[in-house]
């Protein structure tokens, strides 16, 4: 348990949160292969025989929007009962130390006026803020003097008209976005307005938006918290996962709207493939992408008759329709030689030094590695939208044939699982190849290539067999095997996923850069 | 707006009759309260002493509530200003989340007087200019004051801005979320 304990938080893990498919194989659900498990440690862990989750598993926690509210108002109750404040300013001085409530306390406790001061809660109370008429006023924002106009405070006693009030409010809310940290008029002021004299002063409306913005900021202000990216999902992640722990471990969860990210970059589960990698991966394809363009082109020729062979589903299996050559479309090489323990096409070989002395040289060979990296990465990308293509398409006559034959809809749903197999392996092995891109060589690297050929022939395989005729599907022999297979390509990523996941936490890769951003990226750095 | 330009009015009125120290104030066209035309002497004992600089503010239809915006119509060699036609401010109290709309524009103008005295180089607009302030305070002083001769003797103009051509610092400048606040957008460039 020693390497990833830092990682476990007291939430509870995935497992709570989504249901257990381990009694029905045939779950649609994308978090199939935990039934798994065992399996896997048996092959990863020689050394001894307990029960752990999968070195690359992380505890989360799925909140919905009613849960993320329920923990303000117990948070702001707590603080409310032991400091003896009113709830408004227990609010904004929880927001002012970012939730952290025991910080919170120890500091008021130690110098409260301080804390009141800095959080922009001024001490010299004069009741409860409200409209006032004030004789002789003149707003200092308006100029506006007429009698008999409504002004507002807030404890600090900057006393302005309630149109000008109302203004500034609307412009901070609706035009900047502020909610939690609005503060009073007043040019060198640091009181906060308070969700109590909002109400008091504005449309129903807006109030509604700024809670809404309270409410995003809870969450933007926890470094344990984040959205679901999803569009439309409104649920929050909790992880313990931090910044400064990307370089041992990449935290993938996954919502309960069945989305799966990354924690730490919000990006889509890019397993094994640290987030860092991740980011430097992307942008290299970015910048290179006229170089690749080619690659990711639907068609090729066929190396033997050079007729032209179009691309249609996910297999990489071709077969040539006019000279019946049979080739690999990842290496154009045979494809008798892929089903063997010759299969090499996953591999870069490096061609020995001697070969590249001279810069021209250097440069090409370094391309040809990153071109022979970037098409397996680009290849497994395009196939899984080509896999999900047979799959949609295969879905509807599966509907068509029931309807003719009977079948119930249940019996169809391992089609349903092998799709959602394909996807997550193919996911898995597009950042494989980003992951060996940076990866240098040592004595671990050639298991992590075995165990990436082990998948990539398993995904192949079922791939393939997604794609025979329909008549065929619906046989009960292939159905066996599809299931099978399904099983397998699970099987086969969570070994890898779990040996990869263990090395990083262990620090035993060695990569050819840095896995820790530099802290100074993204700022305005760039000069000429 | 009535009430909008009772206030601006006032502080147009104000800034005329007891203008702050080294500034005066005009309007360019009588019927609109919204453009100023600031001069700005060159403060005493700094390098700008002797030139005259130009300034436009230009207050948002909803100022008071959003920050007006003050920009450099004479080129000045500067940390904290755009080193271009643009003549962009990086100036604090501007910032949209620092602007309050109680915050007077004489107290802008001050602001920006100020800077002339004190240049802030650990917030600069121009990575290069701030880099030799600290750096080489003689080569700096030299020239802005080069600048001063070329550019801030004589009758002050006011729509250098418009017409000058835009430069060509493509891409680059220090994007901080609201320095400068140029009419046209944050992307400053900044000219060699
Ligand atoms: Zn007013
Ligand atoms: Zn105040
Ligand atoms: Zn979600
Ligand atoms: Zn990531
Ligand atoms: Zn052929
Ligand atoms: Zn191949």
């Amino acid at each position: 348990m020693d390497t990833d304990d830092d990682f476990m938080s007291n939430v509870s893990s995935e497992d709570d949160i989504l249901p257990d498919d381990s009694e029905n194989d045939m779950s649609g659900d994308e978090d199939f292969g935990f039934d798994d498990e065992p399996d896997a440690h048996i092959d990863s862990q020689k050394d001894d025989g307990y029960k752990k989750k999968a070195a690359y598993d992380i505890s989360f926690k799925v909140y919905q929007p009613s849960d993320v509210q329920k923990q303000q108002d117990e948070l702001i109750n707590e603080v409310n009962m032991i400091l003896d404040i009113s709830k408004e300013e227990a609010a904004i001085l929880l927001r002012h130390f970012r939730w952290n409530k025991e910080r919170l306390i120890e500091d008021y406790m130690d110098k409260p006026s301080q804390v009141l001061d800095a959080a922009g809660l001024a001490t010299t109370s004069a009741g409860p803020p409200r409209m006032q008429v004030v004789p002789g006023f003149v707003c200092d924002i308006c100029c506006e003097d007429e009698p008999g106009l409504q002004t507002f405070a807030l404890k600090c006693g900057h006393r302005y008209c309630v149109d000008c009030y109302r203004h500034y409010l609307s412009q901070k809310i609706r035009g900047e976005g502020e909610a939690a940290r609005i503060q009073c008029p007043s040019e060198g002021c640091n009181v906060i307005i308070d969700a109590r004299s909002l109400d008091i002063l504005v449309t129903p409306e807006l109030t509604a938006r700024y809670h809404e913005l309270l409410h995003r900021t809870y969450v933007e202000d926890k470094e344990t918290l984040k959205w679901c990216p999803a569009p439309d999902c409104e649920n929050a992640i909790e992880c313990a996962v931090k910044k400064k722990d990307l370089d041992k471990v990449v935290p993938t969860v996954s919502c309960l709207c069945g989305h799966r990210f990354c924690f730490g970059c919000i990006l889509n589960d890019h397993q094994p493939a640290p987030c860092e990698l991740v980011k430097k991966w992307l942008k290299k394809c970015a910048d290179d992408s006229e170089t690749a363009n080619w690659i990711s082109a639907n068609t090729k020729e066929c190396p033997k008759c050079n007729s032209t062979i179009e691309k249609n589903g996910g297999c990489n299996h071709m077969t040539c329709r006019k000279c019946k050559h049979e080739f690999c479309w990842m290496c154009m090489g045979l494809w008798s030689e892929h089903g063997t323990s010759w299969y090499n096409c996953n591999r870069f070989e490096e061609k020995s030094g001697t070969e590249a002395r001279d810069a021209q040289a250097k440069s090409r060979v370094s391309l040809e590695r990153y071109l022979h990296y970037y098409n397996r990465y680009a290849n497994h990308e395009q196939s899984a939208r080509l896999d999900k293509d047979i799959y949609h398409k295969t879905e509807k006559k599966m509907v068509q044939l029931q309807k003719e034959s009977g079948m119930s809809w249940i019996e169809v749903q391992y089609l349903n699982s092998a799709s959602q197999a394909l996807q997550t392996c193919r996911q898995t092995l597009m950042w494989t190849y980003a992951f060996a891109f940076y990866l240098a060589r040592n004595n671990l690297t050639e298991i992590f290539e075995d165990n990436q050929k082990d998948l990539e022939m398993a995904v192949e395989a079922l791939s393939e067999m997604f794609e025979k005729p329909i008549a065929e599907l619906a046989d009960s022999k292939l159905k066996v095997e599809i299931m099978d297979k399904t099983s397998y390509c699970n099987k086969r990523r969570v070994i890898l996923l779990d040996d990869t996941a263990q090395n990083l936490a262990e620090g035993r890769w060695t990569f050819n850069t840095e896995l820790l951003g530099s802290g100074a990226n993204g700022g305005p750095s760039t000069r000429r | 707006m009535a009430s909008q330009n009772k206030r601006i009015a006032k502080e147009l009125a104000e800034c005329t009759n007891s203008p702050p120290p080294g500034i005066s104030i005009s309007l360019p066209n009588d019927s609109d309260l919204h453009t100023w035309h600031v001069v700005l002497e060159g403060p005493e004992n700094t390098v700008y002493a002797g030139g005259r600089f130009g300034l436009v503010v230009s207050l948002p239809t909803d100022y008071p509530f959003r920050a007006p915006t003050v920009t450099f119509a004479t080129r000045i060699y500067h940390p904290n200003v755009t080193n271009d036609s643009l003549g962009n401010i990086c100036l604090g109290p501007l910032k949209p989340e620092n602007w309050k709309p109680s915050t007077r524009l004489a107290g802008v103008l001050e602001a920006v007087r100020a800077l002339l005295i004190e240049p802030q180089p650990d917030d600069p607009l121009e990575a290069r200019i701030a880099d030799e302030y600290r750096a080489d305070r003689k080569e700096f002083e030299k020239n802005a004051r080069t600048y001063v001769q070329r550019y801030a003797k004589g009758p002050v103009k006011f729509d250098s801005a418009v017409s000058a051509t835009a430069g060509g610092g493509a891409g680059s400048g220090d994007d901080k979320k609201g320095a400068g606040a140029a009419t046209t957008g944050s992307g400053s460039g900044n000219n060699p």
